[in-house]
């Protein structure tokens, strides 16, 4: 018998109860709640007067709605402009008070982003299952934790039940050998896996990120990778645990202390697939092959290399993709253009779930350090993940860098990356943006997102344009 | 749950692959709380010319002409049609919530994205994978005919056109008896609490940090 993937053991260790009809129910260690997807499922627990099973597994804060400039920030729930956001920020302080569930609310200097929140809180443990309102859950997968996300009717039967009904899914393994270029960083890397693979090359898989380019990823990078999984269709992403996982972990407000510690690392060793495990399919990166990476249209698949050609609809064979590169053509307003740098950039947006992380702002300072922002942007922002990480920023001195070059420094929260708040595109607009989505008006109606690295979109910032980060820096 | 048999009703072609979730239902209407009311807003801009906000009439809005659910003949459509990875991005339940205030209760694409597909259940709207042929067949003979109805039967497990062809599906056995029966998914979990507790003790014994309360 060949041994277990990391996913197999995460499933066996949560499953209460296998049924023969090949559904199962799965033991949910952790639940992180935000304003956009918990209304509806509350309302139905009050409706059915139901009770949350275990009120400790769960963890609240609002994101989405909220404002990110400081003059809004500073009379909390109050200074929310929108009263339709407001009202679901409002509500989801309610919930948590009705239900006795800690929330860190708009005030508390721990808000931020739930997927910048759990692990920066060692709420996201190794081994846990760890399950959101919100499919970019699968970042948590970074710390060998079963994670995705779900719908509000599944918050609602966690809630209630602290299981899910859940079916297996498939093992896939990515591995990324090698070392990785300068500048090329887990954003890259990630991009490339899915312009190689597809948007929809994982769905029904679990994925494994491995080979020694990831194992060489700080956890903030790991985080970075297995936050874009759901890009490439699976739900789950998932990286071994290793020293690095642990000393991450160690010492954070919610990491076990003392005996239990010592007792949850030498549990923890046990979370990586074993080496006879098999796999259904796997695929194999070259990470010296990787280069800094920019979307052109309008799926994450859409990537490219900054040094290639924008692709053209009349020169793909498959009639599905010729339809959809013609649209996205379109849609991205590229007609004319031949290169990335053709492209005149509005705006720039550092932050979001996937790449709001100190590391994410230190690479980005590091390259606008000393120069200033394009005089023909419009607008360039910096979104720190959470409060925490906004004062570690201003202690490095990095929100000085920022502001000195010429972006703004903002608030914690998701922002521009869906603008369900104030900050967004206009029509037209392109911008070089380092989250994760660059759907058809996700940035705002008629918006043109790029997807890039930190330093990518640093280096935008400074060009006006896309430009190698490498040779920006070398100037 | 509002429990699905047999439904039959006219189908809708619409012919782009990878549609996401911010396309089904815009960020804007996600401030809502409620479950009820986004049918206005589906596809919303693919089907109207300007920017909707929340809580606006759409009665008077500009229409977008070449969006297929715009169309006279596709105006009480409960039948989608749909290409490869329907559903891709975010897992807002809002989408499903969409289709089904819009009158939508089936859809058929060759492929889904899991969340969505998953989300399709919990809310009485089947979800349908064909093979991609088949999928095409019925795009050939929707854009053909006026008036052009599907038939599914979720027991038989079957698409049958007018012509009287019929294709057969599968769907996992649990959530098809759930959909059949339109049962409430808690419910059922609940009638399993000894199990849940009796692996919450299990656990506590071999990992005791992950039940430890939280003082902060």
């Amino acid at each position: 018998m060949s041994g277990k993937t990391l996913y197999d053991k995460l499933w066996d260790a949560h499953l209460v109860q296998q049924r023969d009809d090949g559904s199962a129910l799965l033991y949910i260690d952790l639940q992180l709640l935000h304003e956009v997807t918990s209304p509806q499922a509350f309302e139905g627990l009050r409706l059915a007067g139901r009770k949350p099973w275990r009120v400790s597994s769960n963890l609240a804060t609002p994101d989405h709605n909220v404002p990110t400039t400081v003059l809004e920030r500073k009379s909390g729930v109050d200074g929310i402009a929108d009263p339709v956001s407001k009202i679901q920020v409002t509500t989801l302080d309610d919930n948590c008070n009705e239900f006795g569930i800690t929330e860190f609310n708009m005030t508390d200097i721990r808000q931020g982003i739930v997927h910048v929140v759990g692990p920066e809180q060692g709420a996201t443990l190794p081994g846990m299952t760890v399950v959101c309102g919100d499919s970019h859950t699968s970042t948590h997968g970074a710390f060998g934790a079963l994670a995705h996300g779900i719908g509000t009717s599944e918050v609602e039967h966690v809630l209630a039940t602290q299981c899910l009904v859940a079916k297996k899914m498939r093992n896939m393994l990515v591995r990324v050998d090698g070392q990785l270029n300068p500048y090329v960083t887990a954003k890259d890397v990630v991009l490339a896996i899915i312009g190689k693979i597809g948007t929809a090359g994982g769905t029904g898989f679990a994925i494994e990120f491995g080979g020694s380019a990831i194992q060489s990823l700080s956890m903030e990078g790991r985080m970075t990778v297995c936050n874009m999984a759901i890009e490439a269709g699976a739900r789950v992403g998932l990286i071994a645990v290793d020293q690095t996982t642990i000393d991450y972990v160690k010492d954070r407000p919610y990491a076990p202390k003392g005996e239990q510690w010592d007792m949850a690392v030498a549990a923890w060793q046990d979370l990586v697939s074993d080496a006879d495990a098999e796999f259904d399919e796997v695929v194999v990166l070259k990470a010296e092959d990787i280069k800094p990476q920019v979307t052109w249209g309008t799926s994450p698949e859409m990537v490219i290399a900054i040094d290639q050609p924008i692709p053209k609809a009349e020169d793909q064979t498959d009639p599905v993709k010729r339809e959809s590169y013609a649209r996205a053509w379109k849609y991205m307003g590229l007609e004319g253009k031949e290169t990335l740098g053709d492209i005149v950039l509005d705006r720039v947006f550092i932050g979001s779930c996937t790449n709001s992380r100190i590391e994410d702002l230190r690479a980005a300072a590091e390259v606008v350090k000393g120069r200033k922002v394009a005089s023909t942007l419009k607008q360039a922002i910096v979104v720190p993940g959470s409060g925490l990480v906004k004062a570690q920023a201003e202690q490095e001195g990095l929100d000085k860098i920022f502001t000195e070059a010429g972006l703004e420094w903002r608030e914690p929260g998701c922002s521009m990356c869906l603008a369900m708040n104030a900050d967004k595109l206009g029509q037209g607009e392109h911008c070089a943006s380092t989250s994760n989505r660059n759907f058809e008006g996700r940035q705002g109606f008629g918006g043109r997102t790029h997807l890039v690295s930190p330093a990518m979109a640093a280096a935008a910032a400074i060009a006006g344009r896309f430009v190698d980060v490498n040779d920006l820096v070398k100037q | 749950m509002r429990p699905f048999t047999v439904h039959t009703g006219i189908a809708a072609p619409l012919d782009l692959a990878n549609v996401d979730t911010d396309m089904i239902i815009p960020k804007q209407f996600l401030k809502s709380i409620k479950r009820t009311g986004f049918g206005k807003n589906l596809f919303d801009e693919l089907r109207y010319e300007d920017e909707g906000q929340p809580d606006q009439e759409c009665t008077g809005r500009p229409l977008r002409q070449d969006f297929v659910l715009n169309q006279p003949r596709y105006q009480r459509t409960s039948v989608l049609l749909a290409r490869q990875n329907f559903g891709c991005g975010s897992s807002r339940e809002h989408a499903p919530w969409a289709l089904d205030d819009f009158g939508i209760r089936v859809i058929i694409a060759p492929s889904f994205a899991d969340i969505f597909y998953n989300n399709c259940f919990k809310n009485g709207l089947l979800p349908i994978v064909l093979h991609e042929e088949e999928v095409d067949q019925l795009f050939r003979e929707v854009n053909s005919t006026e008036g052009y109805q599907l038939t599914v039967d979720l027991e038989a497990q079957t698409v049958t056109t007018p012509s009287g062809t019929s294709f057969s599906f599968l769907v996992d056995t649990f959530r098809k008896h759930c959909l059949l029966k339109g049962l409430d998914d808690i419910g059922l979990t609940l009638e399993e609490a000894d199990r849940i507790r009796a692996y919450e003790e299990k656990r506590q014994q071999t990992a005791p940090w992950l039940f430890a309360p939280r003082s902060l």
